[in-house]
């Protein structure tokens, strides 16, 4: 239980909050209260709704990095998965539901980027929960209107003839980068290759890491 | 209200593209459980059809610019889904005002006010 450990680091490197010792707050007794009534109610089970946490906790972008070493490895794949990426990922067990999934290759003359303007959406089904900032003002508004300009706060300092193209998500429909394969990774196996892909990269805010 | 901005007068506060922002902040959390409940609670309800990701958002935006600045992200899920569920009928604002006091007399904290875990530690001892 994460307050058990209220001086360390988590798995990802990020501190634990302390959000089981503090003073309840108006939203948490709301959570308690709805979540509790549609228990009695039997509209929902407490096993189910941990057994839905533990599939969000099971999300992770790993499964994207299976997909995306995969397209790297399978010129096959590739093809199904920019035909049709909800398909091709569910062919890896990662499904996406009802909604449709994009995927956008990179390639040496255009980089892609995705975003959600709107709101939060985000390709969960390959990268787990967004993060905060995907999820801020700063990102939303800017990242289509000066998309050099972000990626450079991100470190990312792309050439000046390579197109960037921004893609805006919607509740229904998501994206997921396809970034390019590292120079020198010829001979890598696809779990090697899977290591190379960070979730950045797939979002497009980072490049895969180099061989 | 005055606006010579014709684009901000046709789009709504969350419809931000394009809009002036600060800096990015990169600072990331690791999601509290509670936060976890209400995510779970949002595909828990609208997969049994109480309402849709489109009723979600509707009342998110609804709420307003202030309400993105001074509320959480899933402080405003859990909002938004409560408004969604008492609007489905799926319970009524009489039982939530009950439950939530009941709540909220067990104890001070999450922990403390959280049934399921008085349940668990009980079984443990």
């Amino acid at each position: 239980m994460p307050h058990d450990h209220n001086n360390e680091m988590s798995p990802s490197g990020h501190p634990y909050r302390k959000d089981q010792d503090h003073p309840l707050t108006y939203w948490q007794n709301l959570e308690i209260a709805v979540r509790e009534i549609l228990v009695e109610k039997k509209i929902t089970t407490e096993i189910e709704i941990q057994e839905t946490i533990n599939e969000m906790d099971n999300r992770t972008p790993s499964n994207g990095a299976t997909v995306i070493a995969k397209a790297w490895t399978d010129p096959s794949y590739k093809q199904r998965l920019l035909t049709n990426a909800s398909d091709a990922s569910r062919e890896l067990g990662f499904d996406i539901g009802p909604l449709k999934l994009i995927a956008l290759e990179n390639t040496k003359s255009i980089h892609n980027v995705i975003v959600c303007t709107l709101c939060s959406c985000y390709p969960r089904n390959l990268l787990g929960l967004p993060p905060d900032w995907y999820k801020q003002r700063s990102y939303r508004s800017r990242i289509v209107k000066t998309p050099r300009t972000v990626l450079k706060e991100f470190g990312l300092d792309l050439p000046k003839d390579l197109s960037v193209r921004v893609h805006d998500s919607t509740a229904d429909m998501r994206y997921i980068v396809l970034p390019m394969r590292p120079h020198g990774t010829e001979n890598f196996s696809t779990q090697a290759l899977e290591k190379l892909v960070t979730r950045d990269s797939m979002i497009g805010v980072g490049l895969p890491k180099s061989a | 209200m005055k606006n010579n901005n014709t684009e901000d007068m046709h789009s709504r506060w969350h419809d931000m593209g394009g809009k002036p922002a600060g800096k990015l902040e990169f600072s990331e959390h690791d999601f509290e459980l509670w936060e976890k409940r209400v995510d779970a609670l949002m595909v828990l309800a609208s997969s049994k059809g109480y309402f849709t990701v489109d009723g979600l958002r509707r009342v998110l935006e609804d709420m307003g610019e202030k309400a993105f600045s001074e509320m959480t992200y899933y402080e405003r899920w859990m909002a938004s889904i409560n408004q969604n569920l008492v609007e489905a009928g799926a319970y009524t604002l009489q039982e939530l005002g009950e439950k939530m006091a009941e709540v909220a007399n067990r104890g001070l904290t999450y922990g403390e006010c959280n049934a399921q875990e008085i349940e668990e530690n009980m079984n443990e001892s």
